[in-house]
């Protein structure tokens, strides 16, 4: 328990398995996916699945830990459709693939954009863009008396 | 649900004329989108065969910046997400805060939150029920929804100085007391809506050509609505009782008297009658904070620096949209280490790819509306 949140963490692998047991079991009946979250952790990443039941008036945080090189978790969009766009958004800012997933790409980026925003090793002042505002020095004009 | 089928009972082509289906685009901009979402239409004819959103126009990386400053100094971003409503933000990250260092806020602060919440919630409703009409082609009521929301407005600028984006809550309580004479101010002015919410109520659902555009488009049965995770408004009027002032009570919500409308068929007609009635709703709630306020002090004792002791929380508050709520994970230092904004209009977005199949394109403009989203929020 955390500051009053139930907690559960599980590998990678289970989660579809634990989220259909959660979702169908009469007691738990997980019917409500509140939101799905990435988190950076600095050694790993993580995905933190909030649900909640509407019925039984209960709330419950899943978390999974995945590896920075290749993190890979099984999507549950086919439990709870609302995990389409959390998935894609969790994909394109953190670069999480979900397994079956019917249609993951780029939902807040263009879809040409490279990187992932929200880990914490994205540089967001790369080295080819200039830090000056204004024109190109081949546009600007030379003013009589400026340097 | 049923779908009605287009009607291709009509006289067979002549021969060498062939049909296609259009690809279309709802553009970003756009008058009806509400903000710049574009909606990628496949028509066949003027039947809807796909809608795909497309959203991320307006992202401005909120989650990142939230990272880069300090609990006091990220409340102004916060305003920025669902900018109709941003008390509601405000309270969000303040709330979200006040939970990771266990702090007490007092009273008085409790209750001007509500009111000022309650006010917002009316005045992002008017805009609501102005722009709805105005998507469906009443052109009348939004000028007088905006009229009513400019005294909503004048009210908060008189206690913070803003009008649309107040950075008025804060962790701890909220940044000034009321003005002198405020809280009379805001009583005549629950006095003078209620009369003025049915005229404009009456300008729309008395027309026939508003319900005939409304009633039964897209439905949402209650399962979907839960299985797609809809809040708010919209989930309500699927017929699903559940309301986070009732359910979650957060600040001092669990002290007033008040009726969570729900709507029976989940069609846009519902959705406006839910929002509607949930005007009526808030003017009880102020009324009921008005007679209940306490003196005493508005702000909590604070330290210079905020740092919460590591951990991660999840909070959430019912908006006008719906459920906003706030991820926010805190590693003892004085940044938040993550912030995920759980934005109900990007929640509530998703499902429209579900529904706009099967309906003319002048029901994708009304359903659309009746989503209520503010883009801000969506894409953060």
């Amino acid at each position: 328990m955390d500051r009053g949140m139930l907690t559960l963490y599980v590998e990678p692998a289970d989660v579809l398995e634990t989220c259909r047991q959660l979702k169908s079991h009469p007691d738990l009946d997980f019917n409500y996916l509140i939101c799905l979250s990435s988190i950076d952790r600095k050694e790993h990443l993580e995905v933190a699945y909030n649900l909640r039941s509407l019925n039984l008036k209960h709330e419950f945080c899943l978390r999974t830990k995945l590896s920075r090189n290749d993190p890979r978790v099984p999507s549950v969009t086919s439990l709870w459709k609302a995990a389409n766009w959390h998935e894609r958004e969790a994909f394109d800012l953190m670069g999480i693939v979900f397994e079956g997933h019917p249609d993951l790409r780029r939902i807040l980026l263009p879809e040409d954009w490279e990187g992932y925003p929200l880990r914490k090793d994205y540089e967001y002042f790369p080295a080819d863009v200039p830090d000056h505002q204004g024109p190109p020095d081949h546009l600007l004009l030379q003013l009589e008396g400026s340097q | 649900m049923a779908i009605p089928a287009p009607d291709k009972s009509g006289p067979a082509l002549p021969r060498g004329l062939r049909t296609q289906e259009l690809t279309v685009n709802m553009g970003p901009q756009h008058p009806s989108t509400h903000g710049v979402l574009r909606v990628i239409l496949t028509l066949d004819g003027e039947w809807v065969v796909e809608a795909q959103p497309d959203v991320g126009y307006l992202h401005r990386g909120f989650e990142k910046l939230g990272e880069l400053r300090t609990f006091i100094n990220g409340v102004p971003a916060t305003d920025r997400w669902d900018y109709l409503s941003s008390m509601s933000n405000n309270l969000i990250y303040s709330q979200a805060v006040e939970e990771l260092l266990e702090l007490e806020v007092p009273e008085r602060a409790q209750y001007i939150r509500v009111i000022v919440c309650e006010l917002n919630r009316i005045a992002s409703h008017l805009v609501f029920v102005g722009t709805f009409g105005l998507d469906v082609g009443a052109t009348s009521p939004f000028l007088y929804c905006f009229r009513d929301r400019e005294k909503i407005l004048d009210l908060f600028e008189e206690i913070c100085g803003v009008r649309l984006t107040y950075s008025y809550i804060y962790p701890g309580g909220v940044s000034a007391d009321t003005p002198p004479s405020w809280l009379g101010k805001v009583d005549a002015f629950c006095d003078y809506l209620p009369p003025m919410i049915a005229e404009i109520d009456e300008l729309l659902t008395g027309n026939e050509i508003f319900i005939l555009r409304t009633r039964n488009i897209a439905i949402i049965t209650a399962e979907q609505a839960i299985n797609w995770a809809l809040s708010g408004p919209m989930l309500r009027a699927s017929g699903v009782k559940w309301d986070l002032r009732k359910e979650r009570p957060y600040q001092v919500y669990d002290k007033f008297q008040f009726d969570i409308p729900v709507g029976k068929a989940g069609d846009c007609l519902d959705r406006y009658l839910v929002r509607v009635a949930e005007i009526h709703q808030s003017v009880k709630i102020i009324k009921q904070c008005l007679t209940g306020i306490p003196d005493g002090p508005t702000k909590a004792k604070l330290p210079k620096t905020l740092k919460p002791r590591a951990g991660e929380l999840y909070t959430c508050l019912e908006s006008p949209r719906g459920e906003l709520g706030l991820y926010m994970v805190s590693d003892g230092s004085d940044t938040p280490w993550r912030m995920k904004i759980r934005g109900p209009s990007f929640i509530n977005l998703a499902i429209v790819s579900e529904i706009m199949p099967g309906w003319k394109i002048a029901d994708a403009v009304a359903i659309l509306g009746s989503t209520d989203i503010v883009m801000g929020e969506v894409d953060r």
